[in-house]
């Protein structure tokens, strides 16, 4: 180590692992910190970096963190500085700020496996960055392993020879030390000006409890030193910085960060919005011109209604959601009112595992019961009278003439072996899928690209893609704008009253599908009152579907046996209790049970 | 005017079990059916004994009703007996009713002489049906011929006869329904009785209708045999004066009005319920346990409770609205007053209006309507709520 408080550019090597869930990327990574000697083998968990259990039971990385690695490459000491990457198509955004935080990437393959969507785009990402790939085949132990055939089709994807190809075993170790050595020798070390106004690149940011908000920074130009004034330069808020460091593994603070170190850096800030990803760092004192480039709001794409099922709960979703949006600056949340779920919030979020995670989040570690509705896209409506507006709870649709409706579409790539190629078209054409193109990876594998729009994503396409090719389809798609569509708001009413929670806004060829399938679970649910109950689906004042809950006639004990009146008594206060728990549409009691069921999106 | 105050003695032995029957009976021997008739003296002097210390002495029963299980079992010698004992500890009203259950044949014409000569003076018949495949599938073993004799003797022996129905049973038709209703009425009684059967899940019935072996209980079913029992019934001269019983003009019986109008009453036997002011009270259900504390000299109490003021007036409301007279305005909480417009807009209630216009009282009262008395307890939900 240099006795000056910086490194020399020289000798860092910045690179992140580019690899599918379930690809071996945390055991590997695993093994380079037992190597390198910043972790001894009993002080090991597995899959050290990823820290939150969702995680670690999904098996998948959501915040990404950085790591210094000592490794001595003729006879000097280098620092390789490893980015983890969030593994998932949510969090693309974030990907591609690990990814210009680096100058080399791994580009890690199961052997048995070969390459998946995600990893493909994460690969065009790291290719269009100009990064240097070590492309590398994991898992060469396992007896399915493929190692010739996949280092073919890696060698096709990013050119190059197949003997370039690293093969290595995070399970056993074998080949880390070459591949230790080949970042050394492959990546290019980071440059910078070192007298330039200092300029560092905010790649993660995550919430702690005692320190407050840690950022991850990636330092371009000029330095950083402790106890410096620094300031943000998309809000222009200016902090003092409380402690400058670097990870190995654990934080260790440093009097500063120079050109091409990677390191985090801790001023108080409680909230991870005000140290966004993405952002450019700078010194209060002597600010850069210009930011680095590519930063972006965090934006929404897929929105739900949350809703407490014990409606005194309100206020404890409220607090939860709150402490979630330190550390979580994609979340969104503004309350709403449901006639028929109460009080609750519209959330937003990256994507639906986004969605899924929060959810889980909140019932599990905040303990809240949730009701959640559908999950839809933001439409933009335009109506006759010129008029626009945002959609993004189908209650909100506007009840004028609509000119047009917009919604959000993705470019959506599918890897998959070939002979699935015909099941996959069908699913895409099913849901409004326009092909751009398709290239074999390799003798027996297809790469095939869409246009789709993003609420069919959103929906259940992933499953039926999975289904449809026996699990071996992977798919990865990035918001492509938005394009004009054939939608329309199905409604439905119970009594002639709109149900807000199950209305959607649909494709015209599918609502009266949507219809059907939702009076008909309805039916099924809903318990008979003493009256009819009519339930309709309708596009505006058109009935498209209607299906009808038979008046209930008899309610009512025939005999208090023997004088038992208290019994009867009980039971009276027990349908009573039971009826409190109900919500109420206009005049028609629906139990709790009935409204997670029709909004579950696993029903048949 | 003074509470009324009803005994109620309950026998709890049948000759066999009924597959459907929920009731506390016991198919025993005639030694237990002696042993019990001793200890529900002894019961009946032990709780006359409490109530005396609490302050209730001198009450004279209004009525006195031997219900079961089937009280003819124990022979009428013994039921008389027991009323006896009934008259000796409490006292009787004058003209007070006095009613034993009877099976149509757990009794002949010399039996309900002797009844009538002990002090009884009115009877009523399990009958169920009319139809001799219902009765089998209810595990009723009478001869349905027998239900017009024993009603026509009962006549002679100067007691008043009503019988009991029960619709809905697996496999009875609308049909097999109207018949049981018409015969019913041909036989000229001033009283009928007519219950949805209910199944409780442990029965046997209940059972055989899970594994699919009858087919199942449907409510539209019995709300269609219930309209069509009101309406010939109604047709026949008789007025319901209660969701489940039907009477000609001053043939209502006092005993069961009792239960749903506040009356008290005291219940003798294993199982039976009391209800004493605020105070219910329970005994416990077997008739051995039920023995051996009477020869200890304790009361047979399995449970008991005092009802609070909401407890009280649910009870009052769900009591009290199952009658024709029905539930008087004024015993209703802002609330369920409230409710009580969309209540008659949805045709489950009626108001009844002014003095005199029936028994509801001066500031009229909430009757249910004949759709409203098969959702009657949807609308005491709603009379409820808060």
């Amino acid at each position: 180590m240099p006795s000056t408080d910086s490194t020399d550019p020289e000798l860092i090597r910045n690179f992140c692992i580019i690899a599918h869930i379930d690809h071996g990327k945390s055991t590997l990574a695993d093994r380079m910190l037992l190597k390198t000697g910043v972790v001894d083998q009993r002080a090991m968990r597995d899959q050290y970096l990823d820290r939150m259990d969702i995680e670690r039971e999904r098996g998948i990385t959501i915040k990404s963190q950085a790591v210094r690695l000592p490794w001595t490459v003729g006879g000097r000491e280098h620092t390789l500085n490893m980015i983890d990457t969030p593994g998932h198509v949510d969090f693309s955004y974030e990907v591609s700020r690990s990814l210009a935080a680096c100058e080399g990437a791994v580009l890690l393959v199961d052997a048995a496996q070969g390459i998946e969507a995600q990893t493909l785009a994460n690969l065009y990402m790291a290719l269009e960055g100009d990064l240097d790939i070590i492309p590398v085949l994991n898992k060469i132990d396992l007896p399915a392993a493929q190692p010739d055939k996949y280092a073919e089709e890696l060698a096709r994807l990013i050119g190059g020879d197949p003997s370039d190809c690293l093969r290595v075993s995070g399970k056993t170790g074998e080949g880390v030390e070459e591949l230790l050595d080949g970042i050394v020798r492959r990546v290019t070390p980071p440059a910078g000006d070192p007298e330039a106004p200092a300029r560092a690149l905010i790649f993660d940011s995550v919430y702690d409890t005692y320190r407050g908000v840690v950022t991850y920074v990636r330092v371009v130009d000029g330095h950083l030193g402790a106890r410096e004034r620094i300031a943000m330069m998309s809000t222009k808020a200016s902090h003092e910085l409380l402690e400058i460091g670097v990870i190995s593994p654990e934080p260790s603070p440093r009097p500063g960060l120079g050109v091409g170190e990677v390191g985090y850096l801790i001023t108080g800030v409680k909230d991870v919005r005000q140290s966004r990803v993405g952002d450019t760092i700078t010194g209060a004192a002597h600010p850069a011109s210009q930011p680095l480039a590519g930063y972006r709001d965090p934006k929404p794409m897929v929105f739900s209604g949350l809703y407490p099922i014990d409606g005194s709960d309100y206020t404890a979703l409220r607090d939860a959601l709150d402490k979630l949006k330190l550390n979580d600056a994609a979340l969104t949340y503004e309350p709403e009112t449901s006639a028929a779920l109460g009080f609750g919030f519209r959330c937003g979020f990256l994507g639906l595992l986004h969605l899924e995670i929060i959810r889980e989040r909140l019932e599990r570690e905040f303990g809240l019961d949730l009701i959640s509705t559908a999950p839809n896209v933001v439409y933009e409506v335009s109506l006759d009278d010129g008029s626009r507006h945002q959609v993004t709870n189908p209650s909100e649709f506007p009840s004028g003439k609509v000119a047009s409706v917009r919604e959000p579409v993705v470019r959506a790539t599918i890897l998959s072996p070939s002979q699935f190629t015909g099941a996959i078209m069908d699913l895409c054409q099913s849901r409004r899928g326009t092909m751009l193109g398709m290239d074999y990876l390799s003798e027996d594998r297809l790469e095939l690209r869409y246009i789709l729009p993003l609420a069919e994503i959103v929906f259940d396409f992933f499953d039926q893609l999975k289904s449809r090719t026996k699990g071996y389809a992977s798919l990865d798609y990035e918001p492509d704008g938005s394009a004009e569509a054939d939608l329309v708001k199905v409604d439905i009413l119970l009594q002639g009253e709109p149900v807000d929670a199950f209305s959607a806004i649909v494709h015209k060829d599918k609502a009266y599908a949507y219809g059907v399938m939702m009076a008909n679970r309805l039916r099924k649910l809903i318990p008979r009152q003493q009256f009819e109950v009519p339930i309709q689906a309708a596009i505006g004042a058109r009935v498209i579907a209607r299906e009808n809950v038979r008046a209930l006639r008899k309610d009512v004990l025939a005999k208090c046996y023997g004088g038992d009146i208290t019994r009867k008594r009980k039971l009276l206060e027990k349908q009573k209790e039971g009826k409190k728990r109900m919500k109420m549409v206009g005049r028609v009691e629906i139990p709790q049970e009935a409204f997670i069921a029709a909004l579950a999106s696993d029903a048949e | 005017m003074p509470v009324p105050f009803a005994v109620y003695v309950h026998v709890p032995f049948c000759a066999r079990r009924c597959g459907y029957c929920d009731f506390n009976t016991y198919v025993a021997g005639p030694q237990a059916r002696a042993a019990f008739a001793r200890q529900a003296v002894k019961e009946l002097e032990l709780a006359a004994a409490e109530l005396d210390r609490t302050r209730q002495a001198g009450r004279t029963a209004s009525s006195v009703f031997f219900g079961g299980g089937t009280p003819t079992l124990l022979g009428p010698a013994t039921l008389v007996k027991l009323y006896d004992a009934v008259r000796r500890v409490f006292g009787v009203a004058p003209g007070a009713e006095v009613t034993a259950e009877a099976n149509p044949d757990s009794i002949d014409e010399g039996g309900l002489a002797e009844l009538a000569a002990g002090g009884f003076n009115r009877v009523s018949f399990g009958m169920q049906s009319a139809l001799p495949q219902v009765l089998a599938r209810l595990d009723r073993t009478h001869d349905p011929e027998r239900v017009a004799l024993v009603v026509a003797a009962a006549g002679r022996a100067g007691l008043e006869a009503s019988v009991d129905l029960i619709y809905g049973t697996p496999g009875e038709s609308l049909a097999d329904w109207e018949a049981s209703v018409r015969a019913a009425l041909a036989l000229g009684v001033d009283h009928i009785s007519a219950y949805a059967l209910t199944l409780e899940p442990h029965t046997p019935m209940a059972r055989r209708v899970r594994a699919g072996e009858l087919g199942p209980i449907d409510p539209d079913d019995q709300a269609d045999k219930y309209e069509l029992a009101d309406e010939l019934l109604t047709g026949g001269g008789l007025s319901w004066y209660e969701i489940s019983n039907w009477a000609r003009p001053g043939h209502e019986s006092r005993h069961n009005l009792g239960y749903w109008t506040g009356a008290d009453w005291l219940g003798i036997g294993p199982g039976a319920h009391s209800s004493i002011g605020a105070r219910r009270f329970w005994n416990v259900k077997s008739p051995a346990v039920y023995g051996r504390t009477i020869a200890a000299g304790r009361l047979p109490r399995a449970g008991g409770e005092t009802l609070d003021a909401a407890a009280s007036q649910l009870e009052r409301v769900m009591l009290r609205l199952r009658t024709a007279a029905g539930l008087e305005l004024a015993a209703l909480s802002p609330d369920g007053l409230a409710a009580v417009p969309q209540l008659v807009a949805d045709g489950l209630v009626r108001v009844a209006a002014g003095p005199g216009a029936d028994r509801a009282g001066a500031g009229g009262g909430v009757v249910l309507t004949r759709r409203g008395r098969l959702l009657a307890d949807l609308v005491v939900r709603a009379l409820t709520s808060r």
